[in-house]
């Protein structure tokens, strides 16, 4: 270990020290202000988050690569756009939970503690540069999860939830963690870089093989890829609905984080062995998930199924890399990190208008989204557009998050990412069939009771701002591609 | 007399495994629990064990951030457990069967 681990750089932690101030602040309003005054807990969170999102571009703008804890935490392009990234999607999961929490009238300030706690987590993700930040990371995120995942707890399907998302989430980091400590034993580091220097020429142990299998499917648990996804649907159905956005989003998207700086940095000189596996574990997600999803009549078990496909696609890019071929990987990274942009901005639109739907049908099953055109054509607009845009339709932003995925698999060039380019094409067709049912029961069918959906201010602007990031950056692809261009873990790796 | 490192592992290897086939196995939550538990401190003592023979603190720094995040989440696992036993008088998962696809 350096023997610098206590220095650390007061600059470059600003960010995570004002999330955990504001998180602590929000804890205790409730107690020492009084049960009147818990309506200021979300707008107190927003207002953290904005000041922790200027940190972040102040940070940003500095522009040098910092690090802290001897380099166990670090500051760069790659973390900068994943806070970025992060504190956006907290702003919008704060917005859904509005209404819905101030309607249950109980555990505000918990629940808003809980939330921030896991965005902390995540911000600390993409700077870990070390087995003990990673680790540290994950449970940050996944423990509030647990918790909020159980907030209706009177309520016993979100309990059930809870305690399948519970035991499948320690197991999962059991077997991760014990596949870690094997990597440590041969490597003699924590460090992902280090790592990747000592796995060099190890391709013919077998158990390092058998412990970077431990670590792919305890990964594999977190980002809900088959055959570890049985929990996702019944964790996301029993939650609250704005508890389920954030699991399908943010929580996936930090497993994804730590999945790209294990496999990139740290497995990279093994790629040959790993990424066969997890291109297989890919196909055979997003064609289950598809598959699952056309049969689902519960809106909320349809998107969890849709998301489990959608996680397929985004372990694509994992199956194309190869040891010290920078091009291809380089590519299959920012294809990652586009499609994590583009699923995030469309699921958590339609989960906006799921939610509010869901306030005046709490059964939650598509046939209640029956004649939504006319009851509100708004509302139904945006969802249809979240709906394309995850189908992959132009112009909007799903189509490129495919496209770039699509083309690093083709840019490969062997015989196997051939395959995994033609999954992704056929799944896409798959998946349009569901997409479009909702949305024809929405536009076709009658209503069956006239009264329009009502959602509230937060909400209208969650999902009007969503619709307007989807379209745009549909139409405007570049200035996407070059966002995520300028951050990579490739070259500043091993 | 030095036990050998070798020893540590094949013990730590084993009770993994006693976690894993009790988690599969058994269906009282609290078991499935402390057979999660199980498998984690068979972890403690991977990384306890390589860190000495790595000569390095990298192992134990970690096997102390496991202790304390397995604290954590004792705290939430057995609050879950406990309130499952009050909205239904049992702790077995297989009565855990409200959500259905």
């Amino acid at each position: 270990m350096d023997p610098d681990v206590t220095a650390f750089d007061w600059f470059a932690l600003a960010p995570e020290l004002t999330l955990l101030a504001t998180a602590l602040i929000v804890l205790v309003v409730e107690p020492f202000l009084g049960p009147a005054r818990t309506k200021w807990v979300n707008p107190v969170a927003v207002v953290g988050v904005l000041a922790t999102l200027v940190w972040v571009v102040l940070l940003a703008v500095d522009g040098t690569d910092r690090s802290s804890f001897g380099e166990m935490f670090v500051v760069d392009a790659y973390a900068l756009l994943f806070k970025v990234f992060f504190l956006g999607t907290a702003l919008f999961v704060l917005l859904l939970s509005y209404r819905y929490f101030q309607e249950i009238r109980t555990y505000q300030g918990e629940y808003y503690f809980l939330v921030l706690s896991a965005f902390l987590g995540m911000l600390l993700m993409p700077s870990a540069r070390d087995l003990v930040m990673v680790f540290i990371a994950l449970e940050l995120v996944s423990v509030p999860g647990f918790v909020m995942a159980g907030l209706r707890k009177f309520d016993l399907r979100s309990n059930e939830g809870a305690m399948k998302f519970f035991l499948i989430g320690v197991l999962s980091v059991a077997v991760l963690l014990f596949g870690l400590s094997i990597v440590y034993g041969y490597t003699g580091t924590t460090n992902l870089a280090g790592i990747a220097e000592g796995l060099a020429g190890l391709e013919d142990e077998p158990l390092v093989l058998a412990s970077m299998l431990f670590v792919i499917v305890g990964f594999g648990f977190k980002i809900s890829a088959v055959p570890f996804h049985f929990w996702a649907p019944d964790t996301y159905e029993g939650s609250p609905i704005p508890v389920t956005a954030f699991l399908s989003v943010a929580s996936k998207a930090a497993g994804f984080a730590g999945l790209l700086q294990v496999c990139f940095v740290a497995f990279e000189p093994l790629a040959d062995v790993w990424a066969p596996v997890l291109g297989v574990i890919a196909v055979l997600t997003m064609t289950l998930g598809n598959l699952t999803a056309l049969q689902q009549r519960n809106i909320v078990r349809l998107f969890a199924f849709s998301s489990v496909a959608h996680a397929g696609y985004m372990i694509v890019p994992f199956g194309l890399v190869r040891p010290g071929e920078a091009d291809v990987n380089s590519q299959a990274f920012t294809a990652v990190l586009l499609y994590l942009l583009a699923y995030s901005v469309m699921n958590i639109g339609a989960f906006a208008v799921v939610t509010a739907v869901a306030r005046r049908h709490p059964g939650r099953q598509t046939s209640d989204y029956a004649g939504l055109g006319q009851r509100s054509p708004g509302l139904a607009t945006a969802l249809t557009m979240f709906l394309l845009s995850l189908g992959g339709v132009p112009p909007l932003v799903g189509l490129w998050a495919k496209f770039f995925v699509f083309t690093a698999a083709v840019n490969a060039g062997t015989a196997f990412t051939y395959f995994l380019a033609a999954a992704v094409v056929v799944n896409s067709v798959i998946a349009m069939f569901y997409y479009l049912s909702i949305a024809r029961t929405m536009w076709m069918d009658a209503p069956a009771v006239p009264d329009p959906i009502r959602p509230g201010l937060a909400l209208n602007f969650t999902i009007a701002a969503l619709a307007v990031v989807a379209l745009a950056v549909g139409i405007y692809p570049e200035a996407f591609a070059g966002f995520a261009d300028a951050s990579t873990l490739i070259a500043a790796g091993p | 007399m030095i036990v050998p490192a070798g020893h540590y592992l094949v013990l730590a290897a084993a009770l993994f495994t006693v976690g894993v086939v009790g988690v599969l196995v058994r269906r009282n939550l609290i078991v499935m629990f402390m057979c999660i538990e199980l498998m984690l401190n068979s972890v403690n003592l991977t990384l306890v064990t390589f860190s000495r023979v790595n000569g390095n603190l990298d192992g134990q720094v970690l096997s102390f951030f496991v202790m304390v995040v397995a604290a954590a989440e004792v705290t939430v696992g057995l609050a879950l457990i406990v309130n499952l036993f009050r909205l239904k008088a049992s702790a077995d998962a297989d009565d855990v069967d409200a959500l259905r696809s």
